[in-house]
C-alpha cells in the first residue's frame, strides 16, 4: 500500500517540451495513455523556439516557465544548433547534475544479450561538455575539459545513495585516470572517498576502454555505473543498444529541486519523424519514472505493466524491434492493455 | 614505401620486439608459423629493458630504435612497463620517437568462435599523436582540474589522408568520420572539416559522419552494417576495444602503429603474467597483427596464407587454446597453423 498525505488528491503540474525529431510522436503517446489511465497529471506546453528567431526574451520567458514546475518531460533535443536553447542549457538553468539511464532487459524485445538491469549515473554539469575552445594558432585548437571536486563528490554521492535506496550490489566507476591522471584521478578520489561511507556497496574502478569491451563481452557483470560527463554519454548509448536502442531504455536527470524526464539516450531519430513509427517505450517508461517521483505509483505500476504485456505479446511493434507498426498503433495497443 | 631494408639473402628485415610474459612464446609461434609459409623475412631480435635507457625513461635502448627507423616495420608482443615514476610506456615512447601517428585495427568475426555478434567486419583509424594523450593537465586551484586537448589541421589531415587511401587499397567502400562535434564544436569541427577536405579527394568513397555515442550504440547493435571508422584519440581507443569486445577480445585483434617512416605492428593484449611459460597462450592477435604487416609490406600472398590457415584452424577448432575453449596449446596451435600451410603449398 502507498499512503498519500492528505491533501495530495490535487492534480501534479508537469511541464513539457516536446523536443524535435520523435519528440512530439512520443509525447503525444505519453499524453494518450496519461488521458486514458485519468493519471492526475496535467501538462502545460512548453513550446520550442527556433534559432533564428531567437530573442533574449522568449528565451527567458521559457526558462521562466520551466522553473515553475519542478518536473519536466522531454522529447529528445538535437545537437545541431537549429534551436535556441539545448539539453545542456536546461540542465544548467535548473541545476541538474545526475544524469540516470536504466537499461534493462525487456521480454518480448529480442536482443543478442539476455539478462541485463544496469542503472548508469553520469555527470551531467561539466568534464568536455564545459565548452572552453580557442584556437591557439591557425589550425590548432585546444578544447579544454573541467573536472571539480565538489561535483565529483556530489554525483559520487548520488549514486551511492541511489545504490542504498535501490538495493543495489555494485558500483563500477569509469574512468580514464591513466592519461587524465588529474581530472580523471580526482573523480575517482570523490568517489573513493564517498565508497568509504558505504561499506556494504561493492566498489570497482574500470578504465574505459576496457568498459567498453566488457560491455559487447559480459554486460551482466554491471550493476550500477558511474561517470563522467562524456564516457556517459557514450556508455549510456552502449547500454541503450544492447537491450534494443534508443527506443527502449528510459533516462532521467536529477539535481536538488528539479527533474528532466527523457529518453535515456537522447538522440531524436529525425528520420522516424517522417515515418511516424518511433518506438515510445522510452519514453513512456520515462514517464512511468516521473509517476513515482511525483507519488503517483498506482498510475506508475499500471502503465509499466500495460507497456511490458504489450511488448511481450509481440502483436504490434515499431521497426526498431522487429515489427511495421506505427508509434499510434503501439500506444492504442497499450491503452487496450490498461485493464 | 617500396624501400625495405634486405639482407644479402634477399630477405627482408624486421625488427622484432618479442616482449614480456607470454610475448616469447607467441613471437616463437609467428617465427615457426611465418617460416612455414615462406615469408622472406629475417628477424632482427631486440631486447626491451626493465630500467630506463636515457633520460627520459625509455626502454628501449638507441640501436632498437634504430633498427626499427632502419628496417622501417617492427613486429612486437605484449610489454610490462615497470611500476613506478621514471619510465615512460614502451608504446608512448615508440610513438613519440617514430611519429607512429595512425593506429589502425581491424576487427574480423573468426568462424568457430562461439560469439554474440556474427559478420562484423571493421576496421578503425584512431588518430594517434594528439587529442587528450598530449598529458596536458594542470590544477587550476586545489579541487578544480583541467585537462586539455589538442587538435590541430595539420594532424587532422595527415590522419584523414590516411584512413582514405587505406580505403582505396583495401577495398573498403565506407568511412565514418565519428566525433562529438556538437559539444567540442571547434576541435572535433576542425576534423571533420579535415575529414571533408580529403574526401573531395576520393570520390568513391561513401564518406558519413556519426556522433561518438551515436556510433557506438550502433556497434552495440548492428555491426554488421559498418565499415571502416576514423576519428580522434580518446574516441579512437573507446571505439576500438568495443569492436574488439564484438569479436570476441583482444585475444583475436591486430593492430598496426603506422608512421611515415616506420610501421610497429603489435598483439594488444597484455603480458598474461599467470599463463607465461605454460605453452598456453593464444598467439592469434601476434599472428594477425603480423600478416597486416605482411599487407604492409605489399607480401599480399604470405599474408592470406597464413591468414587463411588460422581462420581454418580456428574454425575447425583444431588444437585451440584454452581461452578459447579449446584444449590444445601454444605449440599444438602452431603445427595445426602449419600443417594448413604445407598442405596449401
Ligand atoms: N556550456 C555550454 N553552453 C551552451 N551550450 C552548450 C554548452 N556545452 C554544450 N553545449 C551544447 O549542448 C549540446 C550538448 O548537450 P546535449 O546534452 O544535447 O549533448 P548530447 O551530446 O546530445 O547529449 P549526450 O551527451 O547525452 O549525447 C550541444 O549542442 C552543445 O552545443
Ligand atoms: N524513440 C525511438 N524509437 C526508435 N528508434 C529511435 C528512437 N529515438 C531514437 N532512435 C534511433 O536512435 C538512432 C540515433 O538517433 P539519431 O541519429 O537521431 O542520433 P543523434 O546522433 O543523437 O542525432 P541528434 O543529435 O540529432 O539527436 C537512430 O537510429 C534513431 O532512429
Ligand atoms: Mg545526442
Ligand atoms: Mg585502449
Amino acid at each position: 500500500t502507498f499512503l498519500q498525505r492528505p491533501g495530495e488528491g490535487n492534480v501534479k503540474r508537469v511541464s513539457l517540451i516536446d523536443g524535435e525529431g520523435v519528440g512530439p510522436y512520443l509525447t503525444d503517446s505519453v499524453q494518450e495513455i496519461f488521458q486514458a489511465a485519468q493519471v492526475p497529471v496535467r501538462f502545460e506546453n512548453i513550446p520550442m523556439v527556433e534559432a533564428k528567431e531567437m530573442s533574449i526574451n522568449i528565451e527567458k520567458q521559457t526558462l521562466d516557465k520551466l522553473h515553475q514546475n519542478d518536473v519536466i518531460l522531454k522529447g529528445p533535443i538535437s545537437n545541431d544548433d537549429t534551436l535556441m536553447w539545448n539539453n545542456h542549457e536546461i540542465s544548467k538553468a535548473l541545476e541538474i547534475y545526475a544524469y540516470i539511464v536504466h537499461a534493462f532487459t525487456i521480454p518480448g524485445v529480442n536482443t543478442r544479450h539476455k539478462d541485463i538491469d544496469i542503472v548508469l549515473i553520469r555527470e551531467n554539469s561539466e568534464g568536455e561538455y564545459a565548452s572552453i575552445e580557442h584556437e591557439l594558432l591557425p589550425g590548432v585548437i585546444e578544447s579544454i575539459k573541467v573536472i571539480t571536486r565538489e561535483s565529483s563528490l556530489r554525483i559520487a554521492e548520488y549514486a551511492f545513495e541511489y545504490a542504498l535506496l535501490s538495493n543495489r550490489k555494485k558500483i563500477t566507476v569509469v574512468h580514464k585516470a591513466n592519461i587524465m591522471k588529474l581530472c580523471d584521478g580526482e573523480f575517482l578520489e570523490a568517489a573513493r572517498e564517498i565508497s568509504i561511507r558505504y561499506p556494504t556497496i561493492l566498489y570497482e574502478e574500470m578504465i574505459v576502454d576496457a568498459t567498453c569491451m566488457n560491455l559487447a563481452t559480459n554486460p551482466q557483470a554491471f550493476d550500477i555505473m558511474l561517470l563522467p560527463n562524456l564516457y556517459g554519454s557514450i556508455i549510456g548509448s552502449i547500454i541503450a543498444g544492447i537491450v534494443g536502442g534508443a527506443g527502449i531504455a528510459p533516462g532521467a536527470n536529477i539535481g536538488r529541486k528539479y527533474a528532466v524526464f527523457e529518453q535515456g539516450a537522447r538522440h531524436s531519430g529525425k528520420e522516424l519523424a517522417f515515418t511516424g513509427q518511433a518506438n515510445p517505450t522510452a519514453f513512456i517508461l520515462s514517464a512511468v519514472m516521473m509517476l513515482r517521483h511525483l507519488g503517483l505509483p498506482f498510475f506508475a505500476e499500471q502503465i509499466q505493466n500495460s507497456v511490458f504485456k504489450t511488448l511481450e505479446e509481440q502483436k504490434i511493434r515499431t521497426p526498431d524491434i522487429g515489427g511495421n507498426h506505427h508509434t499510434a498503433d503501439f500506444t492504442r495497443r497499450i491503452i487496450e492493455n490498461l485493464d | 614505401n617500396k624501400d625495405f631494408m634486405k639482407d644479402e639473402q634477399g630477405n627482408y628485415l624486421v625488427t622484432l620486439l618479442k616482449g614480456h610474459g607470454i610475448g616469447p612464446e607467441i613471437s616463437r609461434s609467428v617465427k615457426q608459423i611465418f617460416q612455414a609459409a615462406g615469408v622472406p623475412i629475417t628477424w632482427e631480435e631486440h631486447e626491451v629493458y626493465s630500467r630506463a635507457m636515457n633520460k627520459e625513461g625509455d626502454l628501449l635502448s638507441s640501436e632498437t630504435i634504430n633498427s626499427i627507423r632502419r628496417n622501417k616495420v617492427a613486429l612486437k608482443g605484449p610489454f610490462m612497463t615497470p611500476i613506478g615514476k621514471g619510465f615512460r610506456s614502451l608504446n608512448v615512447t615508440l610513438r613519440k620517437k617514430l611519429q607512429l601517428y595512425a593506429n589502425v585495427r581491424p576487427c574480423r568475426t573468426i568462424k568457430g568462435i562461439d560469439n554474440i555478434y556474427d559478420n562484423v567486419d571493421l576496421v578503425t583509424i584512431r588518430e594517434n599523436t594528439e587529442g587528450e594523450y598530449m598529458g596536458l593537465e594542470h590544477r587550476v586551484v586545489p579541487g578544480v582540474s583541467e585537462s586539455i586537448k589538442i587538435i590541430s589541421r595539420r594532424a587532422c589531415l595527415k590522419i584523414a589522408r590516411y584512413a582514405f587511401e587505406y580505403a582505396i587499397r583495401n577495398n573498403r567502400k565506407r568511412i565514418i568520420g565519428v566525433h562529438k562535434a556538437g559539444v567540442m564544436k571547434k576541435g572535433d569541427g576542425l576534423f571533420l572539416e579535415c575529414l571533408r577536405e580529403i574526401n573531395e579527394e576520393y570520390p568513391t568513397i561513401q564518406y558519413s559522419e556519426k556522433q561518438v555515442d551515436t556510433m557506438c550504440m550502433k556497434l552495440a547493435m548492428n555491426p554488421q552494417d559498418c565499415d571502416m571508422m576514423v576519428m580522434p584519440n580518446l574516441y579512437g581507443d573507446i571505439v576500438s576495444d568495443l569492436c574488439a569486445g564484438l569479436i570476441g577480445g583482444l585475444g583475436l585483434t591486430a593492430s598496426g602503429n603506422i608512421g611515415a617512416e616506420a610501421a610497429v605492428f603489435e598483439a594488444v593484449h597484455g603480458t598474461a603474467p599467470d599463463i607465461a611459460g605454460k605453452n598456453l597462450a593464444n598467439p592469434t592477435a601476434l599472428l594477425l597483427s603480423g600478416c597486416m604487416m605482411l599487407d604492409h609490406m605489399e607480401l599480399y600472398d604470405h599474408g592470406n596464407t597464413i591468414r587463411n590457415a588460422i581462420y581454418n584452424t580456428i574454425e575447425e577448432r583444431d588444437n585451440l587454446t584454452r581461452d578459447l575453449k579449446g584444449a590444445g596449446s601454444t605449440t599444438l596451435f602452431t603445427e595445426a597453423v602449419i600443417k594448413r600451410i604445407e598442405n596449401k603449398t
